[in-house]
């Protein structure tokens, strides 16, 4: 067993453990909501941190996902897990539309013009009184149904099925990376001109990656709708996308499990300045300044130079030796 | 026709706040090369400084103008030195979540200190001009005739500036290619200091301005900021003109937008123009020449 499996495995148990040992079900809650928010953060960071592009409509793809179910379960009665699946569907079906048009920009145009499709996202769901219950929000979303004999109406029962779909999310997640189309994403990041000239369809991957990383923000906001059963507009405001992004910078651009520490550190670090209400922005902006400057590469990426650090001095020193022993051998041949 | 006339006039006010906000932005584009999303919030704090001297000290109108550009100016030179010289040699990815945060952090800072709620600021010569109501049916409101004039005369006065001074060329210069710029003696520091407090003057006079008939809140800068981002969009980033017509462009679109249309659509009438216009023409409208 390597050292990458014994960290997931050790941090999957403790997932487990947590709703046994937390002392009331509102640590529980926020949990889950921190990892619903993860799973999001996750399919961000595959835009983000693989392929390169600061999309910042991410809240909003989320809340057509969660307005997706919220609508079809409540206005048009369809069974949960059907409209489950059909928001995740709707999301990224959204994304390819917006993707096909926002990825034809490149850098600063692309993070503006997605930061815009955000706020259309967000008035457009506001406005459209006879779809989305306008202001008002949806209200009475049913928990998810019960699968066989499992279900799903306590919150550790609720907690339980978002932890499953965060570990679905990551496996998925490690997969998408590591395969040859991951390998396309990084190459993207790391130079288009590059990429193209190595016969990478930039368009194609592209438009690939941000419709992947937008089905996750789906299945992440219908998650959010039946877990919360409780949806407004506002979930789609861009504050939420900021978030987003924080989760990933601490935890660190471009690592599969950076998102999901992020996204615990920080909802317990908001949780723990709960005292200080309204102000709590006041902390988060400078805290973001700070990151970028000081802890640039987030706390995965910060271990892994470490670590890479070390064993290129190990690699170095078991060389110097290997040398020392080579003269050391032909010294002795000479006498 | 005198409506559409007068959606005319509506069209240039509008026009010319954004304009003006979309000029900062673009400027100081040309120093960072990354948008500046920090640059809504120097909107909201040139209005709240002008709030506290005019509203809370009784100053005069004028005097409320001048402290406020004087006092965005200094914030916007104070970003720059605290945050963004410190990132230079960063990503442009890291740039823009710095300035993300100082935009969060700025508008929890203003609400924390005058609370969520809206303040008026008065109009200095509240009415409207009889004359031109008389002859014409028209109404203009002195504040919105003295946005559009004090718009066109900054623009002017940028124009002369940026291409008759010295010191002016040296921020055309830095935008145009900073290694040359630096080659030839320009001081980095200076200029990009400078840029950022003329941008942030130029925030705060349309703020100013555009605060006696819009209320002056803590959000009030995002729709505001959101919209000069299309505006130098479909203007060309880092161009002096681009910025004047795309706000131009905009302003239009939503005073006609709102009349012929719906006012629900005003504020998304916008950003689905840019949708539009970037589907067709993904380089802009005045794309910049090929560096």
């Amino acid at each position: 067993m390597s050292a990458r499996a014994a960290v997931a495995a050790v941090a999957l148990a403790a997932a487990i453990a947590f709703p046994l040992v937390s002392p009331n079900d509102y640590f529980t809650y926020v949990m889950a909501l921190a990892f619903i928010y993860a799973i999001a953060a996750i399919g961000l960071n595959l835009i983000l941190g693989y392929t390169g592009q600061l999309n910042l409509a991410h809240a909003g793809f989320m809340a057509i996902g969660a307005y997706a179910l919220g609508i079809l379960t409540v206005d048009y009665g369809v069974p949960f897990w059907l409209a489950f699946l059909a928001s995740g569907l709707v999301a990224a079906l959204a994304g390819l539309g917006a993707g096909l048009v926002s990825l034809r920009l490149k850098a600063d145009y692309f993070a503006i013009f997605t930061l815009c499709v955000g706020i259309i996202i967000w008035l457009g769901i506001e406005k459209w009184d006879s779809l989305t219950h306008g202001v008002v929000g949806i209200i009475g979303i049913p928990a998810p149904a019960p699968i066989g004999p499992l279900r799903f109406d306590t919150t550790i029962s609720k907690y339980y099925l978002v932890l499953v779909f965060l570990v679905l999310g990551l496996f998925v997640m490690d997969r998408i990376v590591h395969s040859i189309l991951g390998r396309a994403f990084v190459a993207i990041r790391n130079g288009e001109g590059l990429a193209e000239s190595l016969g990478i369809p930039l368009m194609r991957t592209k438009v690939t990656a941000f419709v992947l990383s937008t089905a996750y923000a789906g299945y992440a906001g219908a998650l959010y709708a039946g877990f919360v059963q409780f949806i407004g507009p506002q979930i789609a405001s861009e504050t939420y996308a900021f978030d987003m992004i924080a989760f990933i910078l601490v935890g660190g651009l471009g690592t599969l499990s950076g998102p999901v520490l992020g996204a615990i550190v920080l909802t317990w670090a908001t949780q723990s300045l709960q005292f200080l209400q309204d102000y709590r922005l006041l902390v988060f902006g400078p805290l973001l300044i700070l990151l970028v400057m000081f802890l640039p590469k987030g706390i995965v990426g910060t271990l892994r130079a470490q670590q890479a650090r070390r064993a290129g001095r190990r690699a170095t020193a078991a060389r110097a030796e290997a040398a020392v022993a080579g003269t050391a051998d032909k010294a002795s041949a000479h006498a | 026709m005198s409506l559409f006339v007068q959606q005319i006039l509506n069209g240039l006010t509008l026009g010319s706040v954004y304009a003006l906000v979309a000029l900062g932005l673009t400027l100081v584009y040309g120093i960072l090369h990354i948008p500046n999303f920090s640059h809504g919030a120097l909107f909201t704090v040139g209005a709240y400084a002008a709030y506290v001297t005019a509203g809370q000290l009784g100053a005069n109108y004028w005097v409320a103008l001048g402290a406020a550009a004087l006092v965005t100016a200094l914030v916007a030179m104070l970003s720059e030195r605290l945050v963004f010289s410190r990132l230079r040699d960063s990503p442009p990815l890291h740039d823009m979540i710095a300035a993300i945060g100082l935009l969060l952090f700025f508008e929890a800072l203003i609400q924390a200190k005058f609370g969520a709620e809206f303040h008026r600021v008065a109009a200095p010569y509240p009415g409207i001009w009889q004359g031109l109501r008389q002859a014409t049916g028209l109404v203009l409101p002195i504040q919105r005739a003295l946005i559009i004039a004090g718009a066109v005369i900054l623009m002017v006065a940028l124009h002369l500036f940026l291409t008759r001074t010295v010191t002016g060329s040296t921020i055309v210069a830095m935008a145009q290619n900073r290694e040359g710029a630096s080659l030839v003696g320009i001081d980095l520091t200076r200029v990009s200091l400078l840029t950022f407090a003329i941008s942030g003057a130029l925030a705060a006079v349309a703020a100013v301005l555009f605060a006696p008939i819009n209320l002056v809140s803590p959000g009030m800068g995002n729709l505001v900021i959101l919209k000069a981002f299309v505006i130098i969009i479909l203007g060309g980033m880092g161009s002096v003109p681009g910025a004047i017509a795309g706000g131009m462009i905009i302003g239009f679109a939503e005073s006609f937008g709102a009349f012929y249309i719906s006012t629900d659509l005003k504020d998304i009438m916008a950003f689905a123009l840019l949708v539009v216009i970037l589907s067709v023409r993904p380089q802009g409208l005045f794309p910049a020449p090929a560096r």
